[in-house]
């Protein structure tokens, strides 16, 4: 690796932009002469539209349009469908509704778009919305995920009976039964896995285009790249063609895997564009961002292992719920099966594994994928299971996990996938080592005599990234000027691509990262192959595209450069970004230079070095990794202070360790967040409750940890580079990290389990619930509010 | 029914014609152009907004334009030197990788700014307390706590793991 190349911690080359306020997220766009949209949306959780009076709002100064599902339906503007097909194991398909993009005679959560209005302002945009008459029939309803089940539960979808639409199952359950009758132990644990708001800073907005000359629409959202937004825009919602509909999304103010999506107010406002034949501006404020974009986790699962009499699992049984919302986002079902099946049962070999997912409707808002998809709460679940199975059989808490990692590679999933590479057992001694985990127990009775309760906990866990398309499309191109050109297909919204991918072409071609320029977020020229950001896959899917489209530059240039040097091109090499034959050399820039003067290549070749790639990838790469948390609580306010912090990952080849740290430590953040405070609240009537950050529980720095990281890389051996994602790993290892040190520490009170998030309340009345007695006595269990 | 502020802004003076309503935060994206100060949140909580008025960290989201009349700002577009050099601030977010997205980095490079200001020598501790206002969903806040306190507080800087 040179100065510049692969694994050196190169600063950011989108820094010195972005420190200085020279980015340009959506809202910074605006197009001369544009309107301005609101939307009404419900304030019911359930209800019926008995009907509805537009008149005062069309009145309204400065209103140039008021559209409804009336409109849309005229237009022939088909409902919004969910991508995901599963079966029951008799095969019977799972049953799916259709979400209209503005909700048509009924409403199903709090927050649905019901109408759109366009005005000159967008003050006036929403005071017409507020004009909007409906005479609204309620309807009784339901949020929770257990209570949706029970009998004569309010219906989301009479037509289908019941509110679960699929039983999956993975296979029938007898073998692990047998399996589980005959084991030496038996553990029991039942999870709540809170529902949470991702909460990028970036408010959501768009700003949609008609251009009538072009016949052209245009798009400018905060996607985690367009392509495929592009795709359904163009062909399922406008039937115009796909290169007449262009999204752009330059600068993202974060995304953790719920921009991706083809979201409902998207397609109103390039349908509306279209309609007025202008330019129609969004800005949601921050409540309306928390009522529409998708929500994460919230599954209930309740699980059972078991052991044999040496600790070893010869048994797991899984039944999980995962509260879909009120409709089917593109990927919900797919975040417990999918998601999490693609690791679990995790770090560990398990002969007999059941598993049974249902997904159920509630009067909520959809869930979909949310940093990690699925594999935190599969991650949460197999490392509870763990600490259970210490307990149980008396083992230390490492040592029943050594007695289980799977060890020999690869190791085909009970799911069917192929986990290639890893080593468990040292990155979990590295983490412990780091943690001074030997000498806890010191520290833990130092604590004692202060009056303050001291716990630790370790996570191991394991990660699934660079799904799912299977491939991604880049380009590189080498200038007149010297410089290079990358065209991506995979999308920056945080993740420091531009750096990363620069330091790439340094590596492959020498040039340096400063005279690297990365084009991306923009359907007009990224590449036509390109898929986006999701599911850490830039490193895996991007990278190999863009070291396979500079190794055809060089093949190419190897040419040119015979043909400059007056040798064959079998005589002329190329390293460290020079072309040498005998005893001339020429630099990469030289030969990608003269490549574009047409007399001095080689007849019949086509000037310029200027090569794409669409990778195909082999298989997905299995980052994993081992966290140590260490809490101390103060008895008095049930606040637990995380006063160590270890992450020891193992993201394969690292291409920039400042970035992966960055990537471990945002993670960590998100997963704490979850652990000790995030709550997406729908209380009985279904209202969303915590739609404000005065009432959801950002994790803020004073209650963030320092974080030591460490790496224990094992390369991947099924991608060109050896890399594995980092985005999601910090969100699956704090959650079990923390609850694991919380119930270390409350051991002596009994405390056994906690569900997310801990909060000081839960973990106070832990302390003191026993001496109180009747109602704050279970108040561990109590909703937090 | 609008009036006529006149403020100094990154050093020159600019006026506008604002509504009794309009929020600082609104004249200086929406009627001066300067979009480097964000908007993520209507209660007061993020922080993304934060410029400095007359020498001080304020949420501009949280101030009327008209309050404004007469005073000086600072926006994050007037931070760097007019040649362009970062302001060591600027220059320590870059180094300890303290933004990702870059959403909420305006904001809290001001803050940082501000609080290096008021509070030198700060320990880690109190460089945490102080940004209570100001949220960030993507670095978990450690590049932007050691940014700061490497301003702050060189000395408190842990030891760096990145080389
Ligand atoms: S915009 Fe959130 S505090 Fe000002
Ligand atoms: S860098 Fe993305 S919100 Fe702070």
């Amino acid at each position: 690796m040179g100065q510049f190349g692969i694994g050196q911690p190169l600063r950011r080359k989108e820094d010195p932009r972005l420190l200085q306020g020279r980015g340009q997220y959506t809202d910074d766009m605006n197009v001369e002469g544009q309107f301005w949209g609101a939307f009404l949306r419900s304030p019911h959780a359930h209800a019926d539209i008995l009907s509805v009076d537009l008149e005062a709002a069309r009145a309204a100064p400065g209103v140039k349009a008021v559209y409804t599902s009336a409109d849309l339906d005229a237009d022939g503007v088909p409902d919004m469908p969910c991508e995901v097909e599963l079966a029951d194991l008799a095969g019977a398909p799972m049953w799916k509704p259709m979400r209209p993009i503005l909700a048509r005679n009924r409403v199903r959560f709090v927050g649905e778009c019901v109408a759109l209005v366009v005005a000159q302002t967008q003050a006036q945009a929403r005071e017409a919305a507020e004009l909007i008459e409906i005479n609204w029939s309620p309807r009784p309803s339901v949020a929770d995920a257990q209570e949706a089940l029970k009998p004569g539960a309010p219906l989301l979808w009479p037509e289908l009976g019941q509110n679960v639409p699929v039983h999956w199952q993975n296979k029938p359950s007898t073998e692990a039964d047998a399996a589980m009758a005959g084991a030496a132990w038996r553990v029991d644990v039942n999870i709540v896995n809170n529902r949470l708001v991702p909460a990028p800073m970036e408010p959501k907005a768009a700003l949609a285009s008609w251009d009538e000359q072009e016949g052209k629409l245009t798009l400018w959202a905060p996607t985690q790249g367009g392509r495929k937004i592009q795709a359904n825009l163009a062909k399922r919602y406008l039937r115009i063609a796909q290169d007449k509909m262009r999204v752009i999304s330059l600068d993202v103010g974060g995304g953790f895997g719920m921009r991706g999506q083809t979201y409902p107010e998207y397609v109103a406002l390039v349908w509306a564009a279209k309609q007025i034949g202008g330019a129609v501006k969004w800005r949601a404020d921050r409540t309306e961002t928390f009522f529409s974009d998708y929500h994460g986790r919230d599954q209930v699962n309740e699980a059972q292992m078991g052991l044999d009499e040496y600790g070893r699992i010869v048994a797991l049984k899984i039944h999980t719920l995962v509260n879909l919302g009120a409709y089917m986002a593109e990927n919900g079902p797919r975040m417990p099966i999918e998601g999490g099946g693609r690791i679990i049962p995790c770090c560990y070999h398990v002969p007999h594994f059941y598993f049974s997912v249902k997904p159920v409707f509630t009067n909520t808002v959809s869930t979909d994928t949310y940093r990690g998809a699925g594999r935190p709460e599969a991650n949460f679940l197999m490392e509870r299971l763990m600490d259970a199975a210490a307990e149980a059989t008396g083992l230390t808490r490492d040592e029943v996990r050594r007695r289980n990692f799977i060890t020999e590679f690869p190791y085909k999933t009970p799911m069917g996938y192929v986990i290639d590479s890893g080593d468990f057992a040292r990155g979990m001694d590295d983490a412990m080592r780091m943690a001074e985990w030997d000498t806890f127990e010191e520290r833990r009775a130092e604590a004692y005599s202060r009056g303050y309760l001291r716990g630790i906990g370790v996570a191991a866990f394991i990660e699934a990234a660079g799904g799912r398309a299977p491939t991604e499309d880049m380009r590189v191109r080498a200038e007149l000027d010297g410089s290079v050109t990358i065209f991506s297909g995979s999308h920056s919204h945080g993740q420091g691509h531009d750096t990363v991918f620069s330091q790439l072409v340094n590596e492959f071609l020498g040039v340096e990262p400063a005279s690297v320029r990365l084009v991306q977020g923009d359907t007009d020229v990224t590449p036509r192959g390109s898929i986006g950001t999701f599911g850490s896959r830039s490193s895996m899917m991007g990278g190999a595209g863009i070291k396979m489209s500079c190794e055809k530059l060089v093949a190419k240039g190897v040419k040119v450069a015979a043909h400059l040097m007056q040798s064959e091109p079998d005589a002329v090499t190329f390293s460290q970004g020079v072309f040498r034959a005998g005893a001339s050399e020429m630099s990469f820039t030289q030969v990608a230079q003269a490549a574009w003067d047409a007399t001095r290549i080689p007849e019949g070749m086509t000037p310029g070095l200027d090569e794409g790639h669409n990778f195909q990838r082999e298989a997905e790469n299995f980052p994993n990794g081992c966290h140590v948390c260490e809490v101390e609580i103060d008895p008095e306010t049930g606040i637990a202070e995380i006063v160590r912090y270890v992450a020891v990952d193992d993201c394969g080849a690292v291409l920039n360790p400042l970035i992966v740290h960055g990537q471990v430590y945002g993670g960590v953040a998100q997963g704490l967040g979850q652990a000790m405070i995030e709550n997406a609240l729908y209380d009985a009537e279904g209202q969303f409750v915590s739609a404000t950050y005065m009432d959801y529980g950002m994790p803020r720095a004073h209650r963030m940890p320092f974080i030591e990281v460490g790496f224990n890389t094992v390369a991947c051996r099924t991608n060109p580079l050896g890399v594995k994602g980092a985005g999601e790993a910090g969100a699956c290892g704090a959650p079990p990290a923390f609850i694991g040190a919380l119930v270390d520490a409350l051991r002596d009170y009994g405390v056994t389990h906690m569900d997310m998030p801990a909060t000081p309340e839960k973990i106070w009345r832990a302390i003191y619930g026993a001496q109180f007695d009747t109602q704050e006595s279970d108040g561990i269990y109590a909703e937090v509010t | 029914m609008t009036t006529k502020v006149t403020l100094t802004v990154n050093g020159q003076e600019r006026s506008a014609e604002v509504e009794p309503r309009t929020l600082l935060v609104e004249l200086l994206r929406d009627q001066l152009g300067l979009t480097g100060t964000h908007v993520g949140c209507d209660t007061t909580q993020c922080g993304c907004c934060v410029i400095h008025v007359n020498d001080k960290a304020v949420k501009s989201c949280t101030m009327l334009a008209v309050q404004a009349q007469g005073s000086n700002i600072l926006t994050i577009e007037g931070l760097a030197a007019p040649d362009g050099t970062l302001h060591p601030m600027q220059e320590a977010f870059r180094e300890h990788h303290g933004l990702q997205c870059g959403f909420c980095t305006p904001g809290m490079v001001m803050m940082g700014v501000d609080i290096a200001r008021r509070l030198p020598g700060a320990d880690e501790k109190t460089v945490r307390e102080q940004l209570e206002g100001n949220l960030c969903r993507c670095t978990g806040y450690q590049g932007i706590v050691e940014a700061i306190l490497s301003v702050a507080n060189p000395g408190a800087v842990k030891e760096h793991h990145h080389a």
